[in-house]
């Protein structure tokens, strides 16, 4: 197995790097994760709402966010508001910035579809129990939004995790290039470093992601 | 924004745009086939192929699409598996696109009523002639909408291309930046290009999506 | 007359659930025989046995001397002797009505397109269906899918026909198209066996009425007027009495 590199894993603090590199990516996820889907609740809720001006602009953000590649709102926020509006944002608070941004139109686009599967006669008796519309909304529809949206919210989880690993793009150092720097590293002593260090990497991202989505499907199946 | 510089650019960004869509294009068709087969094993509950498809399907849905492509490009060759850069976005879009297409065409294969199935067979039809006129152009039709939904979000995955030295438009974008600063041009054009490879599918998609959801028929 | 359906023996069952038991029938050419009795007797599944869309545990079946057997390669040669109308119509939505009905003749037997065609709109215009020949599926109402079902079936010329409580999912007032289109069917000779809970049709069309009740033939008669009013059995008695007692309640 030494030729094909996994023994350079276990060489000094390799592995240990490894796996504060996940942690990077695993961190930034759910900082975005949880960020959007509190602003998520509020965006999918104001596309609900009859306003065609309000329609609109929610729909042109959520189709531009669908459109574009992460990737390259990754790069507009990290090098064109330098040179815009002069911000000095650290590659961390872009990338948070960015996948919030793209996770609260999922998000809201998940609540959305949630509320307009509730039945519009659950409005009306609401209403017709004096209720007005925070109070239909905060009592009667949200709470049973609520289960169809944790299986969904779970799995944008694995999606945003997944999607982090863009973040070496703009030079963070997350798990795939502590890799590059090991594999760099050990480049004479083994040259085959590649093949356990990248092997190692995705199965590292599988056995986070993997029991994640296995959740997500379950719950899916259990309250559906 | 400088004129100029955006048509100096433009010959540059063209080129990328070209073989994005070519890398792309290709990854896509090989994602329908491994969609096509590997839904109808799991549909027909193939024994063995099942269980190798359902592995498949979990790798490839579970890790990034980076993450695959460097395994493919630079850990494949160390043991003796060595293959081109643009074969390898190919293989990588293919597999990860796969997974997906798997999926959206079993979901489609198992949203038709078993009666249907019955039906056709009431009348004297095979197996393969009830899968060819009767169940496939149903699960297909009923497909259209997440199999254009998988082409964008395979389209967009491209822009990781980069990352194995593909001149892409990331590639392009990034390298223009880094040589002549000239970042608002540079991005602008990022913007322009990914649009014109990824709006007209998705506007097919919207009008597609309203025509030919199941049910639709006669409308 | 001759011999077409003979059922000897016949025993189904789901794991260990027992659905029909020593099921014996002989049908003649140009009989109709109607099946009645209370749901989850087993009537349905004896007719999808019949086209071998149910593997049976025991028995034999056979259709113009061919046995049936669910899994044998020549069973779709046999099912083109045997036509099928399904309860829920069963058409194909993405085909138009004219598509529906010449698939199979033009797939399966090989016939000439043409000639199929000018067939279907024939039958379609028996039962007053040729101007909707172009539409979908879903633009017809109940009634009428469930007519060109019985036109897709008549067009493979079917030695037998079996009808699967083809009026239960019809609204009321379209169950009587569908009922005069079935009698018609009847007069003009063909083989038919029918399940179904409408009672007066059943005895207007039936040459012979079969009783099913937990999976067994508990009363089988030519005499169709005769039980209608007097039933031997007492599980027919009783059957037959929730009938009248509904219609009691509305008088």
């Amino acid at each position: 197995m030494a030729s094909l590199g996994i023994d350079v894993l276990f060489k000094g603090t390799n592995f240990m790097r490894l796996l504060q590199g996940l942690w990077v990516s695993i961190e930034i996820s759910l900082i975005s994760v949880a960020i959007s889907i509190l602003l998520g609740l509020v965006v999918g809720v104001l596309m609900t709402v009859d306003n065609k001006i309000l329609k609109a602009v929610l729909k042109l953000y959520l189709e531009t966010v669908r459109i574009m590649p992460q990737m390259v709102l990754l790069f507009i926020v990290y090098f064109g508001t330098t040179r815009v509006f002069g911000w000095d944002l650290s590659a961390e608070a872009s990338a948070i910035f960015v996948f919030t941004f793209w996770g609260t139109a999922e998000m809201g686009d998940l609540v959305r579809g949630s509320i307009k599967s509730i039945p519009r006669i659950q409005f009306e008796s609401a209403y017709a129990l004096g209720m007005d519309k925070l109070q239909t909304y905060l009592y009667i529809i949200l709470p049973q939004t609520i289960r169809r949206l944790i299986p969904l919210s779970i799995n944008l989880i694995t999606r945003m995790i997944k999607t982090t690993s863009l973040v070496m793009m703009i030079g963070i150092v997350e798990v795939l290039k502590v890799g590059q720097q090991i594999i760099e590293a050990n480049r004479n002593t083994s040259p085959n470093a590649a093949f356990g260090v990248f092997g190692v990497v995705m199965l590292m991202y599988f056995l986070v992601c993997w029991p994640i989505s296995r959740l997500s499907i379950y719950l899916e199946k259990r309250w559906t | 924004m400088d004129i100029s510089i955006l048509r100096e650019y433009i010959p540059l960004y063209k080129e990328a745009l070209l073989l994005t869509m070519k890398i792309g294009w290709q990854g896509i068709l090989m994602s329908l086939i491994i969609g096509l087969v590997g839904s109808a094993i799991l549909h027909f509950k193939v024994p063995v192929l099942k269980t190798i498809i359902g592995i498949y399907i979990e790798i490839f849905r579970n890790t990034p699409l980076l993450v695959q492509l460097f395994f493919i490009y630079f850990a494949l060759p160390k043991v003796g598996i060595r293959i081109t850069a643009e074969t390898c976005g190919v293989l990588g879009l293919g597999l990860l696109g796969g997974a997906y297409m798997i999926e959206t065409f079993r979901s489609g294969l198992d949203a038709i009523p078993v009666i249907q199935k019955e039906s056709a067979l009431s009348l004297g039809m095979s197996e393969y002639q009830t899968l060819w006129h009767v169940i496939m152009p149903q699960a297909i039709s009923i497909s259209v909408p997440g199999l254009l939904a998988n082409v964008i979000f395979l389209l967009k995955e491209t822009s990781v291309f980069s990352t194995i030295s593909l001149m892409d438009l990331m590639f392009t974008a990034k390298d223009l930046i880094g040589m002549y600063a000239k970042t608002i041009e540079c991005l602008f054009l990022l913007v322009v290009f990914y649009l014109i490879m990824l709006l007209p599918v998705s506007i097919i998609g919207a009008i597609v999506e309203r025509r030919l959801r199941y049910g639709q028929f006669g409308d | 007359m001759s011999e077409l359906l003979k059922v000897t023996h016949l025993h189904k069952e789901f794991g260990n659930n027992v659905v029909l038991k020593d099921i014996n029938l002989s049908v003649k050419r140009g009989e109709v025989v109607v099946i009645i009795g209370p749901s989850g007797c087993g009537k349905s599944t004896f007719l999808r046995c019949l086209n071998g869309l149910e593997e049976i545990q025991g028995g034999i079946i056979t259709v113009d001397g061919l046995p049936v057997e669910a899994d044998k390669r020549d069973i779709t040669k046999l099912r083109q002797k045997i036509g099928m109308v399904f309860q829920s119509y069963e058409l194909f939505p993405h085909k138009t009505v004219i598509e529906n009905i010449i698939l199979a003749p033009t797939k399966v037997q090989k016939r000439n397109k043409e000639e199929v065609t000018k067939e279907a709109i024939e039958l379609l215009d028996k039962v007053g269906l040729s101007d909707k020949k172009d539409y979908y599926p879903r633009q017809l109402s109940g009634g009428q899918k469930q007519r060109v079902a019985i036109v897709r079936a008549l067009v493979m010329h079917p030695e037998i026909i079996l009808f699967d409580e083809v009026t239960a999912a019809l609204d009321p007032e379209m169950v009587h198209e569908v009922l005069e289109t079935m009698i018609k069917l009847a007069k003009s000779g063909r083989t038919m066996l029918i399940v179904t809970h409408e009672m007066s049709f059943a005895e207007a069309v039936a040459d012979r009425i079969l009783f099913f009740d937990n999976g067994e033939i508990v009363e089988e008669t030519e005499d169709v007027k005769g039980f209608f009013k007097e039933p031997v059995t007492e599980r027919a008695q009783k059957f037959l009495r929730t009938f009248e007692y509904d219609s009691a309640l509305y008088i």
